[in-house]
């Protein structure tokens, strides 16, 4: 599904990832971990296309992202959905019409029901017409992973999507992603919160992998 | 670029709200659009005028000539006759009279006063020509006039036809050229506001670039913001423009050229293309700046 072989990058300043070589399989849950600065987001922008890799070669549903055209970045993304810590919405337009942007600039026609569903799903029924900026942190996060999700994306990728919540907060989006998971989506999260990969360690079987020295390795079992 | 053209004319509510309103740029695009209209009304009514005025000028002048005659008063009469004969056995002369006093007078009216004494002025007599299709051979007849009537100057107008149309020819260039220039300058203008716009809304293309808009897509949500803002703008200023022109005084012979400024006929269609032509510019100029700044995004 996505596939690093002895990927590098070079942000020009020096070279920030190297020989890192990782197999996104389908219904695979993935956690991202190190210190700040280590190069999780950058790991993540590679994996959806947002950079090319200076070294070694990405392939993303079969095809190398290096040779993938503008066009093919944005059907590329489609299938998979992307949350930020800074979540990025459209300010001037309510969270319903946020969460169904994916669908609107492909042209499908969104489904009220299901949307419906999708917002009491994760928990934000009543703020439909909202403006983003109205929501709070946890409000904010949640829409972004409604977003992610509404086009039933084969991979979603979370940088760093409890960074700004409380700890309960953070257990309820950690609990829809392993729903997600469950329903067989791939799913990797960027964090540094050691207690949320605890506990969802303790939910499924996921794999912890921890960015030093520029690649990526397996996280020991104290995890 | 026929698709865009297509995805423009079709109304997409949720593609047009995807971009937030600017107020800037919108009053900037409405006013550029509506002020270079207006403009460009006026440089069209100009360049046509000049047009008109070209060919009135060397229609009027052309087919005619005027010989001149300076002599003694006592052989003047015996000179006309001579050229009068010597034009009547010219090919290509339709017709040929001598101008009498009161003629003169009357020409000579506008610039002296109508208490000329023409009778107490050595005048040389005026003989109009009409030319025949086609016309006589110049250079031959001021051959035949120097032989047979020494003192026969022949005038066919050509010194004076030659840069009046000129100028008006020019006239009607300078109007096309400031036609085009505000077509060139609609487009800067516009240019600038949809590069303000796209610099202002660079988060709002990066949120659309992440749920996976093409580049296509993004560029129609400004593309035909821009262009319809253009195209009302434009509208607005070329009805305001053509009221300016049908308000302006009716021709008259006295100031054919001022007062003649205005559209006829069929003319008067001409201004209305004016506002999709502006739209037309608005839609290339905004599909180039929007392209342009999405090249430098993922």
């Amino acid at each position: 599904m996505i596939l690093f072989e002895n990927v590098g990058y070079n942000y020009g300043g020096g070279e920030l990832l190297s020989d890192v070589a990782l197999r996104l399989a389908p219904g695979s849950f993935h956690f991202l971990t190190g210190p700040s600065g280590a190069g999780k987001t950058t790991f993540l922008k590679l994996a959806y296309a947002e950079l090319r890799p200076t070294a070694g070669q990405v392939t993303l549903f079969g095809r190398d992202a290096r040779r993938l055209t503008r066009d093919d970045v944005a059907l590329t993304r489609r299938r998979i959905g992307v949350v930020h810590q800074d979540c990025q919405f459209l300010d001037h337009l309510p969270l319903a019409t946020n969460v169904t942007l994916p669908l609107t600039v492909c042209g499908k026609p969104g489904n009220a029901q299901d949307l419906t569903s999708l917002l009491d799903w994760v928990g934000l029924g009543k703020l439909a017409d909202a403006l983003p900026p109205s929501l709070s942190g946890g409000e904010r996060q949640r829409a972004a992973l409604a977003r992610a999700v509404i086009m039933d994306p084969d991979v979603i990728l979370a940088d760093e999507p409890t960074g700004n919540l409380d700890w309960e907060m953070s257990l309820r989006l950690l609990t829809l992603l392993v729903e997600l998971n469950r329903m067989g989506k791939t799913i990797l999260v960027a964090t540094h919160d050691m207690n949320l990969i605890r506990q969802a360690k303790s939910q499924l079987a996921a794999r912890v992998l921890r960015i030093a020295n520029r690649r990526v390795q397996l996280a020991g079992a104290d995890l | 670029m026929k698709n865009a053209f297509t995805a423009l004319l079709s109304a997409d509510r949720q593609a047009d709200r995807v971009v937030p309103p600017s107020g800037f740029t919108a009053q900037l695009t409405l006013f550029t659009a509506g002020a270079m209209a207006f403009l460009a009304v006026f440089a069209l009514a100009l360049s046509l005028a000049s047009g008109r005025l070209a060919e009135r000028w060397a229609s009027a002048l052309a087919g005619t000539a005027t010989i001149r005659i300076s002599a003694p008063p006592e052989q003047m009469d015996t000179q006309v006759a001579i050229v009068l004969s010597v034009l009547s056995t010219t090919p290509g002369i339709a017709s040929a009279r001598a101008m009498d006093a009161a003629e003169q007078r009357a020409l000579l009216e506008p610039w002296f006063g109508p208490d000329l004494p023409v009778d107490a002025l050595p005048l040389p007599r005026l003989i109009e020509i009409t030319e025949a299709s086609p016309g006589y051979d110049g250079t031959g007849l001021r051959q035949r006039l120097a032989a047979e009537a020494p003192g026969a100057v022949l005038d066919d107008h050509t010194r004076w036809r030659r840069p009046m149309a000129q100028a008006a020819e020019r006239l009607r260039l300078l109007g096309l050229l400031s036609l085009l220039l505000i077509a060139g300058a609609t487009g800067a203008m516009i240019t600038l506001a949809a590069n303000s716009a796209l610099a202002a809304n660079l988060s709002v293309i990066r949120v659309l670039r992440l749920v996976g808009a093409k580049d296509t897509y993004i560029v129609r949500a400004f593309v035909r913001r821009f262009t319809l803002r253009a195209l009302a703008g434009a509208s607005v200023g070329t009805v305001l423009a053509m009221i300016g022109v049908a308000l302006l005084p009716r021709a008259d012979e006295a100031g054919a050229f001022l007062t003649g400024l205005g559209f006829q006929g069929a003319g008067w269609l001409l201004p209305l293309l004016l506002p999709p032509l502006a739209a037309i510019v608005a839609f290339a100029a905004t599909r180039f700046a929007a392209f342009r700044t999405l090249k430098g995004l993922t």
